[in-house]
């Protein structure tokens, strides 16, 4: 609170206020999946929104899905893909943001106009045609699809916001490095990447959050009981005639665990990126 | 060893020219300094001789073996730039260490090599610091360490200085003066603060849009400059410029501008040469600077030496020393 001495006792009241009514409004369905989850059937339609009560209180969502022996494999499906398209993401953006951002090359400003587009255009308009080009190289039922999928998905955006903060980098810091002998790569990966790791953990925020939750391309492409996502798998307890609420609400539950820890991981990184000493 | 030849170097970023055809030599041992107003070319030509930027025409030797498409590692050159540029994630010793690592020189030599030069730059107690727990005069030491290790050819540095205060900024001057003077390496320097240049130079290279204006000793340029842009760039405080507009007898003979350096202007209250009413007066005990409002000459700075009594809106009298008169002619080239 650096600026405390310009702002009155009310105006910080009113602007907690306004964050504390927007975490509030944000948090609610969670809230409210979260706690349903622990009650038995009646209970969630009688009083949804009264929390827990012992006379309530039930893990029959929970045998359920547990119970469902699939279900793990669904959650370490969901974790392999989600990790595998991060990493491939991070990698691949940050690769393509150094190239635009610190090698002038005919096209430059183009290519980069190029990437940005895949930002502005939904992947999902492609559907049909990547699913024509997964049936013909046979990697239908893959996770290596939907790997590839959220790959190309990811990148754009990763690129978008690397190659900015990429040029922030000191050229001076660069230049170093190539008169020290540093190959190219190892400017890259040793003196660059490391500086930019908090817009790496940003990067890792905004793709993984839409991968982890999505349910469309699991559906189309890789809709095998061995490859199911967590997200698709809970869908078995969505029927047409009969919903088994207590086991949809515990499911979604759990997929919340994995994916707060990869948040927690990635934003300690956002602050030791922050922490550590620049150039100056 | 540690000679540099610059053949018709040109730079060209699209149609935008930054060099326009540069020579100079630089002999072994020499303290060559570029200097000039920003963006007048003098970091790029810096960068053409580290190899960091490309020149799209001429030739660069090193020793008398071209280098033009030698990468920067491989020339036998260091670094020291304005922003320290040290490896955040090393310690000051791995940061001096790591050119000798990736040129694969044998451990033990490494070794004497840092313990040398940190003991050179009173580095010991820092060795296994970080950069982020310096402060910027010894980050800045750091980086000549890092430069000295390589014992290279040339040493190169890209305003080393501008980002100290001004009392380190003095102290770091001595410094780099007294290394040059204990490792005789060839040293060219870019800086826009022409003080810098005068004290520490051998050579001083005036550029000027790309291109160079004059090459000499700081006193050469100093006493005999080649024309109005040096006269007027180099000297601090400022050369008087004046038009001959009013100076009737020497536009006659061709001059159009002559210059007069503040230190060379008498004053009296008395009689003298041009009136005047003192605008404003500096008192800095060594010197007292006066700024005069003349008819003759419109605003003038008088340079006197001492502590001197004068005050805003004094008349008083200026004679310029016609021994010291430099005068310009119609292309702004000084005359003989």
């Amino acid at each position: 609170m650096s600026n405390r001495a310009r702002m009155s006792p009310v105006r910080t009241g009113l602007v907690h206020l306004a964050l504390a009514a927007y975490t509030v409004i944000a948090l609610f369905p969670v809230f409210l999946t979260v706690i349903n989850s622990f009650k038995d059937r009646n209970a969630i339609f009688r009083s949804p929104l009264q929390v827990p009560l012992p006379s309530t209180f039930s893990l029959i969502g929970y045998k359920t899905v547990l119970g469902q022996a699939d279900f793990l494999h669904y959650f370490q499906n969901s974790f392999v893909v989600t990790i595998a398209s991060i990493v491939l993401v991070l990698l691949f953006g940050a690769m393509a943001a150094f190239a635009l951002s610190e090698y002038r090359f005919r096209g430059n400003a183009l290519m980069g106009l190029y990437m940005a587009i895949g930002i502005m255009i939904p992947i999902r308009l492609g559907t049909v045609a990547i699913l024509q080009g997964m049936v013909e190289t046979g990697l239908v039922n893959t996770l290596t699809a939907l790997v590839l999928v959220y790959t190309a998905q990811g990148i754009p955006l990763a690129i978008f916001i690397l190659s900015e903060f990429m040029r922030g980098v000191s050229d001076d810091l660069k230049n170093a490095g190539r008169i020290d002998g540093l190959s190219e790569y190892a400017i890259f990966f040793r003196l660059v990447l490391p500086l930019v790791r908090p817009a790496m953990a940003t990067v890792a925020v905004f793709t993984m959050i839409p991968i982890w939750n999505d349910l469309w391309f699991p559906l189309i492409l890789a809709p095998s009981e061995a490859t199911k996502t967590v997200t698709l798998g809970s869908q078995i307890f969505i029927g047409q005639f009969v919903t088994n609420w207590n086991a949809v609400l515990a499911a979604l539950s759990l997929a919340i665990l994995p994916i707060l820890v990869l948040y927690v991981i990635f934003a300690r990184q956002l602050i030791r990126g922050i922490t550590a000493g620049a150039v100056k | 060893m540690g000679s540099l030849q610059l053949k018709s170097i040109r730079k060209a970023f699209g149609d935008h020219e930054v060099l326009k055809g540069i020579d100079l030599e630089v002999k072994d041992g020499e303290f060559v300094i570029f200097v000039g107003p920003s963006g007048c070319g003098k970091s790029t030509l810096l960068r053409v001789i580290a190899g960091l930027e490309d020149a799209t025409s001429g030739s660069v030797q090193i020793d008398g073996a071209e280098v033009i498409n030698t990468p920067p590692a491989k020339r036998g050159i260091a670094m020291v730039f304005q922003s320290y540029a040290l490896y955040p994630h090393l310690t000051v010793k791995d940061n001096m260490a790591l050119g000798l690592k990736q040129a694969g020189t044998d451990k033990g030599e490494i070794e004497t090599r840092v313990t040398k030069a940190s003991a050179m730059l009173s580095l010991d107690p820092y060795l296994a610091r970080r950069p982020a727990e310096l402060s910027g005069g010894q980050r800045q030491r750091v980086a000549i360490g890092r430069a000295i290790v390589r014992e290279p050819k040339l040493f190169l540095f890209d305003e080393p200085l501008s980002n100290l205060d001004a009392a380190l900024r003095v102290q770091t001057r001595l410094e780099i003066a007294g290394l040059h003077r204990r490792l005789k390496a060839t040293m060219i320097y870019v800086t826009h603060d022409q003080v810098e240049a005068m004290t520490l130079a051998d050579k001083i290279v005036v550029m000027n849009a790309g291109a160079v204006e004059q090459v000499g000793s700081p006193m050469e340029l100093y006493n005999k400059p080649a024309n109005l842009f040096v006269a007027g760039f180099i000297g601090s405080p400022q050369m008087n410029l004046i038009s001959v507009e009013r100076l009737p007898e020497l536009a006659r003979a061709g001059i159009k501008t002559i210059g007069i350096r503040p230190e060379h202007i008498a004053l009296s209250r008395e009689s003298g040469e041009w009136r005047g009413k003192v605008i404003h007066v500096e008192h800095l005990g060594a010197d007292t600077i006066l700024y005069l409002e003349t008819e003759v000459t419109g605003l003038l700075t008088v340079r006197l030496f001492g502590e001197h009594r004068y005050d805003a809106d004094d008349i008083v009298f200026a004679t310029p020393d016609k021994a010291f008169m430099h005068r310009f002619d119609a292309s702004d080239r000084a005359m003989a």
